[in-house]
């Protein structure tokens, strides 16, 4: 049996909780249409003489093509049309040009050279599914079959095939300097050097298919005015209708896409790819064409989230303060871009992960290999590396011989620490959400750590920047002409330094463009950061009696420092109020009185929290039985 | 053969919204003549609830109930703008951007029924069941409905809203890395109780005990659901998913459900979840969107509670009976590391 609890105790400061209609469990609009089977997903529309579509796929990982005969495939029963690469008006995009990213480097048909297995080399529109796909299987392509290189760190060697001709050193240019992104912060070797324990170690994350139950497809039909409507299955219906006015050189007034309900996405249907194709279609055949990937390709060549090999080095002083981590990451890209290049971007700035570190550095690669691309999927650029830093975090309390917990809550970020990005942390809550859960499962934990805040001990030192180590190891081509390590600040022939408290200006939100758009601030629900602590009830958290091997869980101190720093820009947001990182929170400071309750006082039944009328129940678990059996999702 | 038993912790946060190409939602409100509302959208409802959260967040802002919203979304001859349903961004930017609409459009409703109560239009408010007051007087009152037939047919007067919510492009430096990536954190942390056959290697997960930040459950069963098939999910992803089970090689690659595994309904963990809420302060009344990060801790989290029980590292997933078998053969057999 499962349960659910709104613990509106915590940070209640911060919210108004009288509103009309936000917090309530209200039914969603769409509910009964979805489970009465009646929502209209972009299947369920109907047409006229509607044509199906198929593709010819690259059975090799990677292969020239020397010819494509389709003769016997045009007089098959059935057949409309074939279409290949020269059909295709501007056959190169990449999905992220739209905003500008990257280069164009994918054809929606290949015409030269396959780069992984299930690459499409033809489209057949025929009258019905079946003579699509026996079509299919009569075009006779002429492979010269090539060297293949699929693993990532394979591919970074010089002898590597080239995998994607556009990017011939088989990894992403990033910002025209260097094949990886970085992220520099302080100094990691001053940080090992200092540190008392070294704690390194490997992960991989598998390739994963997002497996919605509805495959990713599209029906497009001439309209009327000389115009194509598309009915699809995407997850971004711009991205789709930007992607298709560019390959088929059309301009977008020309194109009506409706979508918006969608059997299930988790990343995998914001490719672009099946949209183009039918309503290139709609238009060589003049009718209207579904092309709906069936599950094999939705499994193996519809793009699943990519890859990832992630290998972290700690540094970790005796009492569990972690003064630097280096990463080195390779994304398996696959033999495109399609979404793995800014993964990267956005995991970079996730590093290292919910802590702070003084020191921090990363090499994050984006490599190209012959196989299937890779792209978003459901916690994009951040699962892999999630999976990588919290087993890492327990190799780490191993080591010191820490409670695992309380090493999290020891190197947590708080309100006002500096991120390695460069950026102020604030509104976080990471401290809380280890104490309720060591609260919720009985898992003991000290009372150093259940007395900790996330609203306190951040800022001050831990908000300045460090001076930062740089280096030019890995510019682009570099890695074709001989073999460089892979790792951060390793191999590097030059090096440089930022100063400490060097930051740009932080991006914000567009502001609203007319004052009649802004929300009167008393009906927004957000009271403002509170510097009070709602501290979690010390009874409620089952407190570890036992002698504790390290010390007890305090912030950590900033990196040695040479001297005081004066005041850089970024800490003058700072509110004083917050407490200066080296003397943690005084137990006499706490609010509350010796809390005996592990509730607060059970508010009126107006302002209850939502809580579900029948909690969640799993479904048939008897010996026996297939644990793949359905059954009754409520009893 | 023996049943270990393990306990695995893992926390993490998690990032809202993409901005590196800028990141751009718009929508509209416009009221038809009886004074209910349409909000067009060219948003994706995947089954996250987008249309439900989106209706939500007009209602409160407008200050109608929520049966008088109705949310339109994705047809691109009507709906704006939007970049779509990925980056847990659909609530953080679509979100803000029908509260700019809603406001719109409520100030201009305001505005109306201001003309025919014959008073100032500061001096109303509305009292979110579809009547708009004098503060202090509540006698003093119109409907919704009066307001917009008024306002359609007497005043000549749209009640409508443009929204459109911008996170401007980031540089990122090539050397530091130095960038604005994002607007706001969720948080999570979990507790995972399971247990490891040491003669088949199979994993079997009992409990999660688990405390989900997500600024403010806009609507809290949408958020009851989204964590429980998140950690379902995250469970599946630990222990059964994969298109190359033997990555880097791409042999073995399933085809179907039949090859490619999940866990089944009798497999659905109990799962014990806590709901923070601390808003953030630029997302639509603090809600910070918990579709994406509600998996992620499990992985890690599965991961150490099978090394609790057995003392065996699973640094590659999924952590597959093979996998921990061969650990198994490797640590010359099971060292359980302790109850926690």
């Amino acid at each position: 049996m499962s349960s659910v609890e709104f613990r509106k105790d915590l940070f209640r400061e911060e919210r108004d909780d009288n509103l009309q209609e936000i917090g309530k469990p209200t039914r969603r609009q769409d509910i009964l249409g979805h489970v009465t089977g009646r929502s209209p997903y972009y299947d369920d529309h109907l047409f006229d003489g509607l044509l199906h579509m198929r593709c010819v796929r690259s059975p090799h990982h990677h292969a020239r093509i020397r010819s494509i005969d389709t003769g016997a495939a045009e007089r098959m029963p059935g057949v409309i049309r074939v279409i290949l690469a020269r059909d295709v008006p501007n056959n190169l995009n990449t999905l992220l040009s739209l905003i500008n990213f990257g280069k164009d480097e994918e054809k929606l048909i290949q015409d030269t050279k396959v780069a992984y297995v299930g690459e499409p080399v033809a489209a057949i529109i025929a009258e019905t599914d079946r003579q699509a796909r026996d079509a299919c299987a009569a075009v006779k392509v002429d492979y010269e079959v090539l060297p293949h290189v699929l693993d990532p760190e394979e591919a970074l060697s010089p002898q590597a095939p080239v995998v994607n001709e556009v990017y011939p050193n088989n990894t992403f240019d990033y910002h025209d300097l260097y094949d990886h992104q970085k992220l520099r912060f302080g100094d990691v070797d001053k940080g090992f050097a200092e540190a008392d324990h070294i704690v390194e170690g490997e992960y991989q994350m598998s390739p994963i298919e997002q497996a919605p139950i509805e495959t990713c497809g599209a029906i497009a039909a001439p309209e009327t005015n000389d115009r194509y409507v598309c009915y699809t299955s995407t997850q971004a219906l711009f991205f789709s209708l930007g992607t298709t006015a560019k390959l088929l050189d059309m301009p977008s007034s020309r194109l009506h896409f409706i979508g918006g309900t969608v059997g299930g996405g988790f990343g995998g249907k914001v490719d672009s790819i099946v949209e183009p194709l039918s309503v290139l279609g709609a238009v060589l055949a003049g009718r209207p064409v579904k092309f709906m990937w069936d599950r094999t390709e939705e499994m193996q060549v519809g793009a699943p989230r990519g890859a990832e090999r992630w290998r972290i080095k700690d540094g970790v002083a005796r009492d569990g303060r972690i003064l630097a981590r280096a990463f080195t990451g390779f994304f398996d890209a696959g033999a495109y871009t399609r979404l793995s290049s800014y993964a990267i971007i956005k995991c970079s700035a996730h590093l290292p992960g919910p802590y702070t570190i003084p020191n921090v550095a990363a090499n994050v690669f984006c490599v190209f290999t012959n196989r299937t691309p890779a792209t978003a999927m459901r916690g994009f650029g951040i699962t892999g590396v999630d999976f990588a830093i919290e087993c890492h975090m327990d190799k780490v309390a191993e080591a010191v011989g820490l409670n695992p917990i309380e090493l999290r809550i020891l190197n947590a970020y708080r309100d006002g620490d500096m991120k390695p990005h460069r950026r102020l942390a604030k509104n976080t809550a990471l401290i809380e959400c280890c104490q309720v859960a060591a609260q919720k499962s009985g898992w003991s934990i000290g009372a150093e750590a259940a007395r900790q805040s996330s609203l306190l001990g951040g800022g001050g030192p831990r908000a300045e920047i460090p001076e930062t180590v740089t280096d030019m190891a890995g510019q682009i081509g570099e890695r074709r002409r001989s073999v460089i390590p892979t790792a951060p600040g390793e191999g590097a022939s030059a090096r440089g330094n930022v100063p400490a408290g060097t930051q740009g200006i932080p991006i914000v939100a567009a502001a609203p463009q007319d004052e009649d758009m802004i929300m009167d601030p008393s009906r927004t629900g957000y009271r403002g950061p509170s510097s009070t602590p709602t501290r979690i009830p010390e009874a409620a958290i089952a407190t570890d009696t036992r002698p504790q091997a390290a010390a007890p869980a305090s912030p950590p101190p900033p990196a040695a420092r040479p001297g005081p720093v004066a005041p850089s820009g970024s800490s003058q947001v700072l509110q004083p109020a917050l407490q200066p990182a080296l003397s943690p929170p005084a137990p006499q400071a706490s609010p509350e009185p010796p809390a005996t309750a592990p509730q607060p006082p059970a508010p009126d039944a107006a302002s209850q929290p939502y809580k579900p009328e029948k909690p969640f129940s799993r479904g048939v678990n008897r010996p026996g039985v297939s644990r793949f059996l359905s059954g009754s999702r409520r009893r | 053969m023996t049943v270990h038993k393990g306990r695995g912790f893992a926390c993490i946060n998690y990032p809202i919204g993409m901005n590196l190409g800028g990141d751009p939602s718009q929508a509209l409100v416009h009221s038809t003549p009886d004074g209910k509302f349409m909000v067009s959208l060219s948003s994706i409802d995947l089954g996250q609830g987008m249309k439900s959260v989106t209706r939500q967040i007009a209602a409160e802002t407008l200050g109608v109930p929520v049966a008088d919203v109705y949310v339109d979304t994705a047809d691109s001859d009507t709906g704006p703008h939007c970049m779509g349903s990925f980056a847990s961004r659909g609530t953080h930017r679509v979100g803000n951007a029908v509260i700019r609409a809603a406001t719109e459009a409520r100030k201009a409703l305001l505005e109306a029924a201001a003309e025919e109560l014959e008073v100032n239009a500061a001096d109303l408010e509305t009292d979110g069941q579809g009547n708009i007051h004098v503060k202090g007087a509540p006698t003093r009152t119109i409907t919704v409905a009066d307001t917009a037939i008024a306002a359609q047919f007497k005043q000549g007067r749209t009640l409508s809203g443009r929204g459109i919510f911008l996170i401007p492009p980031s540089d990122v430096d090539p050397d530091t890395g130095e960038m604005t990536p994002v607007s706001c954190f969720a948080h999570a942390a979990l507790v995972v109780d399971l247990e490891v056959d040491d003669e088949t290697g199979e994993v079997t997960v009992n409990e999660i005990n688990s405390a989900y930040e997500v600024g403010r459950a806009l609507n809290p069963r949408l958020v009851e659901q989204q964590l429980i098939g998140g950690a379902w999910m995250g469970v599946s992803h630990a222990l059964y998913e994969t298109t190359e089970p033997y990555y880097p090689d791409r042999n073995h690659g399933p085809e179907d459900f039949n090859a490619y595994l999940m866990p089944g309904p009798g497999e659905v963990v109990d799962h014990n979840i806590a709901v923070l809420e601390r808003p953030a302060e630029d997302a639509p009344f603090g809600g910070k969107g918990p579709g994406e990060m509600c998996a992620n801790p499990v992985l890690p989290a599965i991961a150490n509670a099978v090394y609790n029980a057995v003392g065996v590292r699973c640094d590659t997933l999924p952590i597959t009976p093979e996998r921990v078998l061969r650990g198994l053969l490797a640590n010359g057999g099971a060292r359980p590391q302790g109850v926690r």
